[in-house]
């Protein structure tokens, strides 16, 4: 038993620790990342509603903006739609 | 009132099969009327698990198709009274389960009096996976002292709480954490996460340890759900589990070292 096992045994007992420190951090990150994140859908509503709205309206392509807030309660959907100023 | 309950984990290789066979054969021990479901379809193993693969005839997915009775395809173990097992298909279509299917292959069950329906999920967040966990009221998450399963569990624990039918309908499945492949030595030792560490990430109730065992291989090997395998500390430690989920309050086994235990055993003995 000499110094050289000593730090052997040492660095063993910072890896269980180590994989604890590190997994409660990713998964902090992952819970918050899907509590705040844009759901997947909204790329493709915002595309699909430029679709509609120029079946009657001549809009340019970043006319429309969707947006989704998060609430304690209820998620707010808001859709902003800029029309040309001469229809 | 019959109980769904799913076991899954996320990262394959864990011990859900081993998991699912050794519960559901100690519930019906027990006396309660247990089927347990591979739901790994094309890679059917529960049937070779609990050592009934000759007796094979039809599976869950000819049941779903209408090509065979659920009677017809259930298998009655000839060892332990009470448990039936309803093997996966080794179809390659991914789309062979269905949510009607699923759902009345397990009213069907529920109508004939079974006490317990036990979920053995594929490995993955896929549709297997999902099809095992949506009916389920109750959930056994087997997770090893290691970060990917960890974090993997957390993931399906997402999953559970927001996708499956209980969650849907505003309510919660009750979550049990299964730690398998257990290695007090390694904890001991500083390079495996304890049982503490893993319950404090995960946050959810601890139902069992299982210690890493030779036992399961000999069990499997043989056929015989290692819960059969009285004398092994596996084998008791499922048992455990089953009287722990049925509400015995029991302390945990097999989770110290020999060393450790010599110790305090001298120091207090
Ligand atoms: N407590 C244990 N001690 C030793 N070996 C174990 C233990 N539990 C499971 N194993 C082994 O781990 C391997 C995987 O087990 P099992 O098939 O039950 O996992 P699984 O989660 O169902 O896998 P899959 O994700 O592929 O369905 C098997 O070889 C089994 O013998
Ligand atoms: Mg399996």
């Amino acid at each position: 038993m000499g110094l050289f096992s000593f730090f052997k045994k040492e660095k063993k007992k910072n890896t269980a620790s180590l994989a604890k420190e590190r997994l409660q951090i990713l998964i902090a990150h992952e819970h918050s990342d899907t509590s705040t994140a844009a759901p997947d859908y909204l790329p493709k509503l915002q595309e699909e509603l430029i679709g509609v709205i120029r079946k009657y309206v001549k809009v340019d392509d970043n006319a429309v903006n969707v947006k989704l807030e998060k609430g304690d309660n209820f998620d707010v959907l808001e859709l902003n739609i800029t029309l040309p100023e001469n229809n | 009132m019959s109980k769904v309950i799913v076991v899954t984990s996320g990262k394959g290789g864990v011990g859900k099969t081993t998991s699912s066979a050794a519960f559901a054969a100690g519930l019906a021990s027990k006396g309660h009327k247990t089927a347990v479901i591979d739901f790994d379809v094309g890679l059917r193993n529960l049937d070779l698990i609990m050592g009934v693969e000759r007796r094979v005839v039809y599976d869950f997915v000819n049941v779903i198709n209408g090509e065979s009775t659920l009677k017809q395809a259930l298998i009655k173990d000839k060892r332990v009274e009470n448990l039936y097992i309803l093997p996966a298909s080794q179809t390659r279509d991914k789309d062979a389960l269905n949510k009607e299917g699923v759902e009345s292959v397990i009213n069907e069950l529920k109508a004939d009096g079974f006490d317990y329906i036990v979920c053995d999920s594929p490995a993955g967040i896929e549709k297997g996976a999902f099809m095992a966990l949506y009916f389920a009221d109750e959930a056994i998450v087997v997770t090893n002292p290691e970060v990917s399963s960890v974090r993997d569990s957390d993931r399906i624990l997402g999953i559970l709480q927001s996708r499956s039918k209980v969650a849907e309908e505003g309510g919660t499945v009750k979550e049990h954490l299964l730690i398998t492949r257990y290695s007090p030595e390694r904890v001991e030792g500083g390079d495996m996460l304890s049982k503490e560490d893993i319950q404090e990430i995960l946050s959810i109730p601890l139902l069992g340890v299982i210690p890493e065992s030779g036992s399961v291989l000999q069990a499997s090997n043989s056929g015989n759900p290692v819960i059969m395998d009285k004398e092994s500390q596996a084998g008791q430690a499922y048992m455990d589990v089953v009287s722990r989920f049925l509400g015995e309050d029991i302390p945990l086994r097999f989770v110290e070292s020999e060393e450790k235990k010599g110790f305090f055993k001298k120091l207090f003995g």
